[in-house]
């Protein structure tokens, strides 16, 4: 008796939280799932079973294809300069000078401010009129206008924004790697360059993956930045999937398709997040 | 001679870095102190003189003042609620035999890896069929999306590092489990809930998506929601606009700055273990 008691209390705690996720987090899921097999259109009374037609449009639909195109270079190119940016701020943060811990603590600055915000920091400094980068450059560029220049814009203010955490983590496994390892080194004659390639390098690769992976999943689902920053123009040239996926859904009210867009992209990221996955378990079986 | 010249790299590095990540800022700063006549004329840089015009503007408008009580409360309700279920789940999960722990952590490790738009359709139209849309209430539940998985995830392996001697003698003790959780867990793991609450305020306070399809008017909307849709009719304020945003910068950069430690430790904790 005692002991059902004892089990009871000891679920008791773990049912609520799991009742609750599961109604507010997991269900609207499969929501979605159903949702992308349907025609609805709440403010024309539509909604039908289409089956697969949703999807069947999608693979056809050249503006899906551009978003996804869109988004991917967008994680490439953002989460590459975040990594090699955020790695060289972490070996400056990492070397002793005073005032260390405050250069720390600024450098998170960028993580704190609201990425909205952040965008309309961006979009006044790119403002082709008054924007100070102009006036910096002496050019008259319209930088968030132009089909080249917009989505390079996003990933420079996307690259001010995620630095900080790349830092935050890759700092964290810094100050994990021993210091004797890089004293024997320097006894044999390493240099700097043969310190960094030969022992910082590989014990940071595993922090690097989680870096990686983090980072990427969350480029990829991208919206705030774009949707504040170029609203997806110029001319749809800075649309991602999921600012697609929103458009269809709260401008055009297709909340059908639009969900079938939001299945595909997280079909992609789950996808994406797997190739890593099996990466980095490539790279741990070599280790041991 | 070759010390003075890394110490001279070193500041000279350091100088760009941090001339990038704070100079947008800065400059934001500097654009809110300007008179709207000077926005549109570079040189000078410098605001002559500067005017605290663009923040009066922006407390007088009732919008902002709302969407900033608004933010304020989706937040710390937000914490509330992850803390309530997540606590007393997290500890289970790190100190007792549960049949399903792992699948459970992992499909809350899974949950975290959606991107909002595959909830935000259901929801909303869930909303909207209890009438919950346009409310504060429907934004913080949309956050316990993700701020829930976050808690528990953080919370379990802040839990864990507390010695099982502890809990066992508290046991023998005869302490029940909400007892123990009172009493041994969270005194011990305060420092963790410190940093859990911090982490999921500042997510909570920056999230956009959620808070602006579930917000239809000004008495719901968060100051992110209301940033984006600053008026822009005619002529963009740019002045305003910039006060604003540095308004709504400052509550969590200042928690940034004061509680750093905590923070990046929640942020370890949450992902290198995970």
């Amino acid at each position: 008796m005692s002991a059902l008691r004892e089990r009871l209390s000891r679920y008791g705690l773990v049912a609520p939280m799991l009742a609750y996720a599961a109604g507010i987090a997991v269900l609207p899921i499969f929501f979605t799932l159903w949702l992308s097999l349907r025609r609805q259109m709440p403010i024309f009374n539509i909604s039908e079973f289409v089956g697969l037609e949703n999807y069947r449009f999608l693979i056809e639909d050249p503006r899906f294809w551009n978003a996804l195109w869109n988004t991917a270079y967008f994680v490439v190119l953002a989460v590459g300069l975040e990594l090699a940016l955020g790695l060289g701020f972490a070996m400056l943060l990492h070397q002793r000078f005073r005032g260390r811990g405050i250069a720390r603590a600024l450098v998170l600055v960028p993580w704190a401010v609201p990425t909205v915000v952040a965008a309309r920091f961006w979009e006044w400094i790119l403002n082709a009129d008054f924007g100070v980068l102009n006036y910096l450059l002496g050019t008259r560029i319209n930088w968030l206008g132009d089909p080249f220049w917009a989505m390079h814009a996003a990933i420079v203010a996307d690259v001010w924004k995620s630095t900080p955490f790349v830092v935050l983590l890759l700092l964290a496994g810094l100050q994990v790697i021993p210091e004797d390892l890089y004293r024997a080194a320097r006894v044999d004659g390493a240099g700097a360059w043969q310190l960094f390639r030969h022992i910082t390098l590989p014990l940071l690769k595993p922090v690097i993956f989680l870096v990686l992976l983090f980072r990427s999943m969350d480029a990829a689902r991208v919206f705030d930045l774009i949707f504040v920053l170029t609203g997806g123009g110029p001319a749809n040239e800075t649309e991602t999937l999921v600012v697609y996926s929103y458009k269809l859904m709260y401008r055009t009210l297709q909340f059908g398709y639009g969900s079938a867009v939001a299945v595909a992209t997280f079909v992609c990221i789950f996808a994406m997040s797997m190739l890593y996955v099996m990466q980095l378990r490539k790279a741990w079986l070599v280790k041991s | 001679m070759k010390r003075a010249l890394g110490g001279l790299l070193l500041v000279a590095l350091l100088g760009l870095m941090l001339s990038f990540v704070l100079g947008p800022f800065v400059w934001q700063v500097i654009t809110a102190l300007k008179e709207p006549a000077q926005l549109s004329q570079l040189p000078p840089l410098l605001p002559e003189p500067p005017t605290a015009q663009n923040f009066a503007a922006v407390f007088s408008a009732p919008g902002f003042l709302r969407a900033g009580l608004n933010s304020v409360l989706v937040a710390v309700l937000t914490v509330l609620l992850a803390f309530a279920l997540g606590v007393p789940a997290s500890y289970a999960l790190a100190k007792l035999p549960i049949a399903g722990r792992n699948p459970i952590l992992a499909t809350l490790l899974c949950l975290s890896m959606f991107p909002a738009i595959a909830n935000v359709a259901p929801l909303y139209l869930l909303f909207v069929q209890l009438g919950l849309r346009d409310s504060v209430f429907a934004v913080v539940l949309s956050h316990s999306v993700f701020a829930l998985p976050f808690t528990i995830w953080t919370l379990t392996s802040f839990f864990q590092e507390i010695p099982d001697d502890l809990y066992r003698a508290a046991r023998v003790d005869g302490c029940g489990h909400l007892g123990i959780l009172r009493h041994v867990v969270l005194p011990l793991a305060a420092p963790g809930l410190l940093s859990v609450g911090l982490l999921v305020l500042i997510f909570s306070w920056n999230e956009f998506l959620y808070a602006f399809t579930l917000t239809a008017t000004e008495q719901s909307r968060t100051l992110p929601v209301a940033i984006a849709l600053f008026p822009g009719l005619h002529e963009i304020p740019w002045g305003e606009i910039a006060a604003a945003a540095v308004l709504a910068t400052l509550p969590t950069v200042a928690l940034m700055l004061i509680f750093q430690r905590r923070i990046v430790s929640g942020l370890t904790a949450g992902a290198v273990k995970g």
